[in-house]
Order: C-alpha cells, then structure tokens, then sequence
C-alpha cells in the first residue's frame, strides 16, 4: 500500500478527462457516435481509476496521502502541490462517478455541437478534481476558476430558454465570489511572509497559521463570500435556480452533485481551520443563515411549478442542512455535513435526472403537464420514489444518516437551532411528496403523456449507482464515515482547542496556543520538509526535518 | 433468541424479491405465496424465539449483528460522550408479545389479503404484497429495536409503508391525498419525536433503551417540575401522538381507511397505529419519572378516546365508524400508559389487535360482498347472506364492547379499574366512552346486519354503482351480497376466537384470586416496564383496590356497556324511524360531529393554508426583492455603462473630437491657399520675399 505514492495517481485521476478531451479535438465532428463513446469511456475510465483513491486510503493517519509536489512558480512560491484526505476522497469519488452518470446521461439528450458539449463537459471534470486535490492555495484557485468556464459554456450553449441569462448570472455571482476571495487568499499569503519570511500558498502550511482575530475576521469574510455564493447560501443563492432549471440535464447534475459542494469543500478546508477563531464568532450568523435556507428553501419549493425549479430549491434547502452541520463545530455535525454534502450528490443528482428523463421525452418542466405517470412509467416511478425518500431522510437511505447526525451535532450545542432546523424535516416531505403525487399519482389527464416509454436500458444504467449508493450509506455508513475520521479530526482540533480525537490516544491532550494544535505542528514537520519526501506517503508521522 | 434478527429480515426479502422480480415477472400466486411465506417463517420464528424466552430465566436477549453509525465523539451533558448506534435487536417480554401479534395477525391478514386484493391486476396485486411484507419488516424493525434509533428506522418505515398503501389506489386524488395527510402528520410528530432522541442522548449519552432506564432510574423523579426527563417524554409523545393518531393529530387516520381493507386491519388498526403505546411502553422507567407529562399522556388519552367516540357515533361508512373507533381504543391505551398501567395498555393493544382486525377484515369482507360499498345507509339484513362475517363480527363487536368473557372487557376494564385509583374524572370519561363504544359498534351490527336490506338490487346492479370504489377493475358482474371465500374466513376465524380467549391471560385479581388464576399477563410483562429499576419490585404500579371495589368497577362499566348495546337496538332495530328522529332533533349536534368538529377545515384553513401561503409569498420575495437585488445589481451596473457610454461619447470622445474639429475647421483657411497653380504660388513667394526684405531693411536701418 505504502508505495501507490510513488505512482502520481492524483494526477492521473485529474488528467484522464482532459487526455479525453484533447482526444476528442481530433475526431471529426459528424461521428457522433465514436465522439459519445470516446467521452464515455475516458469518463468511466476516469472513474476506475478513482477507484484506489476508497480501497488505499489508510484511515489511521491524519497526513495527506498520494501527495505529489513539484515546483510550479517558483518566484512566488506556488507549486504543483496536490494530496487527498478522506473527506477529498470521498468528493473525488462523487465527481468522478456523477460525471460519468452525467456524460452517460446525455446520450441521446444532446444531438447539437455533440463534440464540444463533451469536451466541456470532460474539461469540466478535469477542473473539480483539481480543485479538490489542490494543497496549494494559488493552484486551488486556478481550478476554481478554470471550472466556470466549461459550466458557462454548458448553461448558454446547451440550455433552455432563458440559457444566457442563466449563464451570465452563473458566471458573475461565481466570479464575484471568486474575486474577493482571491483578496482574502493573497491576505493569507502575505500575513504568513510577514511572520515566516517565506511565500508560499501551502494550504498545510496556512492550517497552522496563528491569524490576528482582526484580520481573520476579514479573511473570513472574503472566504465566506467566495464560498456561500457557491454553496449556494441564503441570500446569495438566486443563480441557482435559474442555472439548474436552464442547463441541461447533465449540467444540473453535475452542478448539483459536485460543483455546490465546491462551497461546503472550500469552507472545511480553508475557512474552518485557517481561521478557527473568526469561524467561531462567526457562528450564530451562518447558522441562521442557514436555518433560514433551511426553511426558506423548502418553503419556496413548495410554491414552484417548475419540476426542475423545485428540486432547485430543495437543493438550497438541503445544503443549508449541510452548512448548519458543519457550524455546529462538533464532530458528529461536520461529519453529518460531510455524509450529507455526499448524499445530497446522490441524491439531488438523482432527482435531476430524472427530471431530465422526462424533460427528453416531453420537453416541457411544469408539473401540471404531468399526472398518472406511475402508470405509463412504473420503473421511473420507483426509481423516482427512492429517491424522494432518500432526500426527505427516510431511514435505511442515505439521507437520514446526515440528517441526523447533523441535528444531532447542532442539538447539542443549541437546542433552539436545532428545532428550527428540523422543521426542514417536515416540510421536505411536504414539498417532496406532493411533487409527487402531482407528478406520479392520479389519472392520466394529459394525452401527450399517454404514450411515454419507461426508463431504457441506459437510463437504468445511470440510476443503479445511484441507488446501491443510497440503500448502502443508509444501512451501513461506516466505511464511508471512517475514511473522515481524521479529516474531522484535523478541522475540530483547529476550531476546539480543547478537543481530542477518538482515535488518536497520544493526541495532545494540554493547552494548545490559540487556534494552535500540536497535533498539527507534527504534521508540519513533514510539510516544511524539502519537498521531494512528500512524494512518498509516510503512513509513519516521520521527523522529516 | 440469536436469530431473532431473521424475524424481521424475511419479509424484507419477501419484499425485495417481489419490489424486484415479482411486479415484472411473477404470477399472482406465486407473489402471494412469496409474501406469505415470508410471513409464516417470521411467524415460526417469533413462535419458537417466544418459547425460549419464556423458558429463559433471564427474560431479555439483545442482538447486535452489525455497526450502523460508528462512534464518534459528542458532548453530553456529563462531559464527552459517543454518538454510536448498531443494528441491535432485543427480545423482551413486551418485544415478544408485540412480534407475535405482528406477525401472527400479519400472517393472517396476508392470506385474506391473497383473496381479497384478487380483483387487481397483476401488477398492481405484486405490488401490493410487496408493501404488506416491507410493512411487516419495518414493524418488526420497530418492535425488535433495541435503541431509539433502530426504533426509529421501523418508525419511519411503517409511516412510509402507510403512505403506499393508503394511496394504493393512486389514481383516485382521494387515496393520493390520504396518503400525503398520513405521512406529513406523521413527520409533524416526528419532529417532536427526533428532538426528544437528540435531548436523551444529550441527557444519557447513549441512545439504548436499557441503558437509558438504568441511566433515569437513578435520577430523581420530577413530581414537582418540569425538568429535562419530562421535556424528553413531552417530545416522544409527541411523536406517538402522530404515529398513534391522538389528539391533536388523530386526523390522518380516518382518511387513512382510504387505503384496501386489509391495510386497515393490519396497519391502521392492528400494528403501526399502537407503534405510540408500544413507545411510550418501551420508554416506562422514563415517563414514570415524569408524572406531569404521566398526566398529560393521560388527558390527552381518555379525551382522544371521547371525542373520537362521539365521532364514530354517526358515521355512515363502515370503515369510518372503525377508524375513529380505532382512535378511541387507541386513546384508552394511553390512558392506561399515563396512569401507570402499562402492562394494561400493552394488554389491550393485544386484545384490541385482535378485536379489531376482526372488525376490519369482516367490514372488508362485508364490503367485498356489496361489491366495494361501504355505506351501511345501503346496507342491511346482511347475516342473511353472510352468516360467517356476521357471527365473527358480532364476536368482535361484543369484545369490544367489554361484555364478558370476552377479551375486551378484561383489559378495558383493566384499564378502567386503573384510572379509577389515579383520577376519578379521567375515569368518568373513559366510562362514558366506553358506553358510546358499546353503542356505536352495536349501531354498526345492527345497521349493516339486521333490518331490511337497503342495497342496490343485483338484477340490474351490475356496474350501476361504485363511486366508493376500486372497482375500474372488476371483470365479473355482481351477483348480489355472498359470503367470501375460506381464504377469507378463516382468519375471520382464528380472529374471532382470538378475540374471545385472548382476555384469558389478564384475569384481574378480583376474579383470579376467586377461581384461583393469576394476572399472567401482568406478570409476563412487567420486568419490561422496570428494566434498569433495581430493587423495584413487580408491584412498583401496582393496584390496591379492595376486590369489592373491583367487582363494582366491573359490574358498572358491563352495565353502561349493556345499556350501550341496549340504546343500539332500539334505535335501530326495533324502532329505526327513531334514529332519523335523533338526527333531525339534534340536527345541530349531528352536523358537528359528521363535520369531525371541522377540524380538519380549521387545519387547512391555518396550517396548511398557512404553509402554502407563505410558500408563495417568499417565492415573490424572493423573485421580487432577492433576485431583484440581484437584477437591480444588473441593471445599475448597466446604467453605468451606459451613462458612460454617453459620456464617452459626448464628453470625453467630444473633447477629443472637438480638438480634431479645430483643426479640422482650422486648416480650412490654410487648405484655400492649396489651389495647386503656379502663377499663385509665384505671387505669395514674391509676396514673401517682400515682406522679408521689408522687414530686414526696416530692422537694419530704423533699429
């Protein structure tokens, strides 16, 4: 196990879809055909080779696995620094099987600029994995931004009506975010020359900065702008339903698998433990604006007409239970946060598309054009059922493990958070259910909708994972909440001084400094090394100074 | 014992098997006998696990088969503690006695079922035992669980099974509907239920009921306050409240009866409604220790009983008069529970499952037989063609009544003799109710067996009616009222005699000590109820009425119950123009209480309005002001650019064009001079040349 290092498996797991998608630059564009299976298969091929990242992750260690690090730009000390924890793992993970549910997803669904929409769409890929296996700030920002622009492309390209709007509006908010974030970044970066006298945006190196209240305060700020955009958070959360509702199918998916979890990713990582002091004064606010995300969302699904506009807004308030986990600050709430964040890309992925199976067959999202469907489309209304059950939280699916480990997370820090925080769980079924019987149950009215073809062999094909997913993280989650054992760790010893891990019996149990942790000064001996030691994954904490 | 795990599981992959093959593959025989076998190897194995505990000396076996939710570490109120629940079983006295009801009546209700749901297509048939079976498993999920939890996982799961098969028949908005009400109702007191678990673990640091009781055991009891036990117990009420269909949120039950028949039976009569009870059973060492809330499980018990009693008194539909009925009982058993007679409420939910199943099924087989009527306006003399239905529903209607000896009246009375010692007004209340109980099962008999037949005529009946009904799907004419198939009869059997001896096991002391019998019942299930309560012995709760006391109880509540019966059959059947006469006399009265006391209007009318309103009106908001902002953000931005666009243009490029205007307009003068002939440029060169020698000769001789 303890040689896979050597191999750049990151690297390779990041590359598979962009090698795809130069590939495909190559191939004429009226073969169609060989262009879907071209993109297919480097898609199902990039999700093969994620495939170590859940069996040779070694859950004992809290050091950063399969590290790889080169120089990049020198003159400002950014390097080509990637690595994994279980918590990047796992969303690694979720993107590369929800892009491959997605690419398969969109068969038959696109018929125009066929070449371009997958090489988008590869590229896209390409740019959350970077992203999440960033250990460089500077180099987490180039992702981040390099994954707006295959997105744009999508929404305004391959989108419905209002497409431009929709995209534009995407864009901006994102940029917006973006840019103020790069401020709170660079902030960092030269508070961390002033005290070490070394540049360098090493996000391991920013994990063990000791930031003055003041300025973490205003950091935390910008991060927060950056990242509640993307969540998205109550109030800034108005690009969402507009980009689900016009981009395409796979778009959606991939959106809202993946791309809002770029948000809840950039607050564990960056936020909570660089500036652990600002986050906790922060907290009473982004609870509430959660727990008003919460309900709001659920609310505001509750009165759309619109299929895809609903389960966007569903999606608004079922990342606000994401966020109220993880500002909760106790280990149960940010690993119910981190289970959710997953299982709300099986399954808000899930419920997007199946409103795309049906949106193919009939061009049309108002819910009122449907009714009866159980009838025509038995399958598809059992698929569909599972999934509504798993996102309202029913037990033995996915959605009640996070559900109640994040209510009980923030219970027992404030019981009245807690209450407000649980009326998300009735009203989710409220607005899920009748989404439901509007669509599914009743008569047939609608004549157009008489004669629909259940799901095809490959819709099926893209719903199976998706659904052995659910019933596994509902009935046995452990494999899943062991891999975050130390990634939560290493966040909770930053905001909790006084915190001291399950598993981890030698953890410093004295005082830390401020905002310090030993735990993490160990890991620091290793990052401060030369650099070429990191190569090699060192299950041992080794003193590589 | 170690396999009790397979009691559950077995339906469950009835389920699975059926869910995956059967609604595309299999006949309907081989679907129903799939689920029935299913059923009746979880019901050996509930039969041959109770056996070994009744002969075990330690009457409580716990089963972890598996991690669910690893540990993790979490605050509590006594330092950190560890989130942490397995798949853990456990089989106790009281879980035993509630699995062998759950399978045996589950298995009896799958064979009537085989035959009743026989009209359905074959899809629909699979589908249908698919549910049944995946209910089962979540109820015995619910009753096996030895933590809050995995009780709740069963919870959930019989809410969700409810919700599929009230809205079996989906393509009627009514069953739709139904359907919806029961799950959202139900999610209404799971929300009072989860925040309870969140509080007990905050409180115990563990989620397993054992060690929760040993844990409130050796804490205070909070006669005088209200503390953290009793807020615990207030918000588990309120989840059994949903679940058990009381007070205030009873109302999805009687909707629910939109569901097939033997759903009814099963699920809305027999099992999942007593889920509440059996929690708040579970939980006894916890509400012992919180006699405030006792008291109010108790009020809210005996007064769901009442009103869902005046209800059933002038329901029409059969199944109607059942669930609010079903209600009552169901009220009485938390009666039991806040006066402290627990293993009275768990002796009635166990008659009550049988009396009442019975009910259901007969009204079932009844409404088979009228070909999917159920208003017993249109019924009548129904014992004529249906001796069998009606000799075991007549069975079933005596035992609920409360006349001895059959089972009702011994745990009613049970629970009458209880509430006597705890609160005489509580008991006048039950008393009254169980008179209106007597009558209005009596009125049920009366109206739909006896008197003249009021139905349809068959000769010409064959598909004239049916707007009550599931019937788009019958392929035969009706050949008038029949009795049903043995399929169906035999479990009206089994019940029926059920029904008459499952009281046997409860004798009340007053007439054990006199015939030489003890409270078997009692004695079985008390160790559940003071699991953790060390040096407590079995008479913590005891009774301590003189037994002439007792034989006064009994022989009042037999006489309120007769005078029930007796109201009944001159109303309806010696003198029924009287009954019309009750209804155009008290036409008020009447129209409240068909009307449930409109509170189902007064729900749509603040909640559910409320909820919808509001929906609407943050989606304006948030069209309007949210993304206004965002688009006011847009259209400033735009505005900008466009006022500088304008300044551009006109100011800042009109300077400069201006500056090229100048000299454009300038070189005018000096573009005349351009003219291109030799003879003017010679003429300003000559003129130069004197200009310059004039002006060189002035300087050089003026100056």
């Amino acid at each position: 196990m303890s040689n896979t290092a050597e191999f750049p498996l990151l690297s390779l797991i990041m590359f598979t879809p962009l090698v795809g998608a130069v590939l495909l630059l190559f191939v004429s564009k009226h073969s169609e055909n060989t262009i879907r299976w071209i993109a297919n298969g480097f898609a199902v091929l990039g999700f093969l080779v994620s495939l170590p990242l859940w069996f040779w992750l070694d859950q004992s260690t809290s050091d950063w696995q399969f590290v790889e690090r080169l120089s990049w730009i020198p003159s400002i000390g950014a390097e080509y620094f990637i690595g994994v924890d279980g918590f990047s793992a796992l969303l690694i993970l979720l993107a590369t099987l929800m892009g491959s549910i997605a690419i398969l997803s969109s068969w038959t669904a696109i018929t125009e600029r066929v070449k371009e929409y997958y090489i988008f769409l590869l590229l896209l890929q390409t740019g959350m994995i970077g992203a999440f296996v960033s250990l460089d700030f500077l180099l987490f920002f180039v992702f981040w931004e390099v994954m707006l622009v295959p997105m744009y492309f999508l929404i305004g390209i391959w989108g419905s009506t209002n497409r431009l709007y929709s995209a534009i509006k995407f864009f901006l908010f994102t940029l917006v975010g973006s840019v103020i974030m790069l401020l709170g970044i660079l902030a960092v970066y030269f508070y961390h020359h002033e005290v070490t006298g070394v540049y360098t945006f090493d996000i391991t190196r920013f994990h063990e900065l000791n930031m003055p209240f003041d300025l973490q305060w205003w950091v935390f700020l910008a991060f927060f702008l950056g990242f509640a955009v993307k969540v998205p958070m109550f109030p800034f959360h108005t690009w969402l339903p507009d980009a689900h509702t016009d981009a395409p199918t796979a778009g959606s998916v991939i959106l809202a698998a993946v791309l809002l979890k770029m948000g809840t990713y950039g607050f564990i990582r960056f936020s909570l433990p660089i500036l652990p002091e600002a986050t906790q004064a922060f907290v009473p606010w982004v609870v509430w604006l959660s727990i008003i995300g919460i309900i709001y969302g659920a609310l505001v699904a509750m009165a759309q007409r619109d299929w895809k506009r609903l389960v966007a807004y569903s999606s608004v308030s079922h990342m606000g239970m994401v966020m109220l986990g993880m500002f909760a600050l106790t280990p149960v709430g940010i690993t119910g946060s981190i289970v959710q964040q997953i299982n709300h890309g099986i399954s808000t992925g899930g419920l997007f598309l199946l409103v795309g199976v049906v949106y193919e067959r009939r061009h049309t999202r108002e819910i009122s054009e449907y009714g009866g469907l159980s009838k025509i489309m038995p399958a598809y209304a059992a698929v569909f059922l599972v999934m509504t059950m798993s996102s309202i939280g029913l037990p033995t699916l996915n959605g009640f493990i996070g559900e109640i480990l994040i209510l009980q997370g923030i219970f027992v820090v404030n019981k009245v958070w807690a209450a407000f925080a649980a009326t998300g769980i009735v009203l989710g079924a409220a607005y899920m259910l009748w989404l439901y019987q509007r669509t599914m149950f009743g008569t047939v009215n609608n004549p157009k909708n008489e004669g629909l073809a259940d799901l095809s062999l490959r819709e099926f094909a893209t719903f199976t994972p998706l659904l052995i997913l659910a019933v596994w993280i509902g009935l046995y989650p452990k494999p899943f909440i062991d891999r975050l054992d130390t990634s939560v760790d290493r966040v909770m010893a930053r905001v909790n001084s006084t915190y001291a891990p399950l598993n981890a019996g030698a953890a410093d149990e004295d005082e830390a400094e401020p905002g310090g942790g030993d735990l993490l000064a160990q890991i620091d001996g290793e990052t401060t090394g030369d650099g070429f030691d990191r190569l090699v994954r060192l299950p041992v904490r080794g003193g590589s100074r | 014992m170690d396999l009790i795990w397979l009691i559950p599981l077995l339906p469950g992959l009835g389920a699975a098997v059926n869910g995956l093959l059967g609604i595309r593959y299999f006949s309907k025989p081989v679907a129903a006998g799939i689920a029935c076998a299913a059923m009746g190897g979880s019901l050996l194995l509930s039969l041959f696990a109770f056996a070994q505990l009744l002969g075990a000396e330690h009457r409580e076996h716990i089963v972890t088969i598996a991690n669910w939710i690893p540990p993790i570490p979490l605050e509590t109120v006594s330092g950190v503690g560890q989130f942490e629940v397995p798949w853990a079983f456990r089989l106790d006295p009281l879980s035993g006695m509630m699995i062998l009801i759950v399978t045996g009546i589950g298995f009896l209700i799958h064979l009537y079922s085989s035959s009743y749901m026989d009209h359905e297509p074959r899809g629909g048939y699979v589908r249908f035992f698919t549910y049944l079976n995946l209910f089962c498993f979540f109820m015995l999920m619910l009753v096996l669980g030895s933590s809050f939890l995995v009780m709740f996982v069963g919870w959930e799961g019989v809410g969700l099974c409810s919700y599929l098969l009230i809205g079996f028949w989906y393509h009627k908005k009514s069953a739709a509907d139904a359907g919806k009400k029961a799950f959202i109702v139900n999610r209404i007191g799971d929300f009072g239920f989860v925040l309870g678990v969140f509080l007990v673990f905050f409180t115990f640091g563990t989620l397993d009921f054992r060690e929760v009781a040993e844990a409130a055991a050796h804490m205070p009891v909070e006669a005088g306050g209200f503390g953290v036990i009793s807020l615990i117990c207030l918000l588990l009420f309120v989840g059994a409240t949903g679940k058990s269909a009381q007070i205030p949120l009873y109302v999805w039950l009687p909707d629910a009866m939109e569901g097939p028949t033997p759903v009814s039976a099963l699920i809305h009569a027999a099992t999942m409604v007593t889920a509440g009870v059996y929690m708040v059973a579970r939980n006894a060492v916890l509400f012992e220790h919180a006699p405030n809330v006792m008291f109010i499980v108790a009020v809210v018990g005996a007064v769901t009983a009442l009103v869902a009693a005046t209800i059933g008194l002038v329901q029409t539909d059969i199944k109607k008069v059942l669930a609010y009925s079903t209600v009552s009982q169901l009220g009485y058993m938390f009666l039991a529970t806040g006066v402290g007679a627990f293993s009275a409420a768990a002796f009635h939910l166990m008659t009550h499952a049988f009396f009442k199943a019975l009910l259901f099924l007969g009204s079932g087989s009844v409404i088979h037989a009228m070909n999917d009527e159920q208003d017993m306006q249109k019924m009548g003399n129904m014992r004529r063609y249906m001796p069998v239905t009606f000799i075991t529903m007549f069975v079933g209607s005596i035992a609920i009544a409360g006349i001895p000896p059959f089972s009702g009246f011994f745990s009613k009375d049970e629970i009458l003799a209880y509430t006597f010692q705890e609160n005489k007004v509580l008991w006048g209340l039950a008393v009254i109710t169980a008179g209106m109980t007597a009558f209005y099962m009596f009125r049920l008999i009366f109206m739909t067996f006896f008197g003249e037949y009021r139905g349809p005529s068959w000769e010409k009946a064959d598909d004239s009616h049916g707007d009550h009904g599931h019937d788009d799907n019958h392929g035969h004419a009706w050949h008038g009222p029949h009795e049903s198939p043995r399929l169906m009869t035999t479990p009206l059997w089994v019940l029926a005699v059920g029904a008459i001896v499952a009281g046997f096991v409860g004798i009340p002391a007053a007439i054990g000590d006199f015939i030489g019998v003890g409270n078997a019942i009692h004695h079985f299930l008390e160790p559940s109820f003071t699991a953790g309560l060390a040096g407590h012995g079995d008479e913590h709760a005891g009774l301590h009425l003189s037994h002439a006391v007792e034989w006064a109880l009994m022989a009042f509540s037999v006489l309120v119950a007769a005078c029930g019966i007796g109201l009944a059959y001159v109303n309806y059947v010696r003198r029924p123009e009287r009954a019309a006469q009750w209804k155009t006399n008290w036409a008020g009265a009447h129209r409240v209480l068909t009307n449930k006391y409109y509170v189902d209007e007064l729900y749509d009318a603040t909640a559910v309005k409320g909820t919808m309103a509001s929906g609407r009106g943050l989606w304006t908001f948030d069209k309007g002001v949210v993304d206004g902002a965002v688009n006011g953000a847009g259209w400033l931005t735009r505005a900008a650019a466009w006022v500088s666009h304008v300044l551009d243009k006109y100011i800042v490029d009109g300077l400069v064009n201006l500056v090229g205007w100048i000299f454009a307009e300038g070189s005018y003068v000096f573009r005349r001079g351009q003219t291109g002939l030799i003879q003017n440029y010679a003429v300003a060169t000559l003129f130069g040349v004197f200009v310059f020698v004039t002006v060189y000769v002035v300087a050089r001789y003026v100056g």
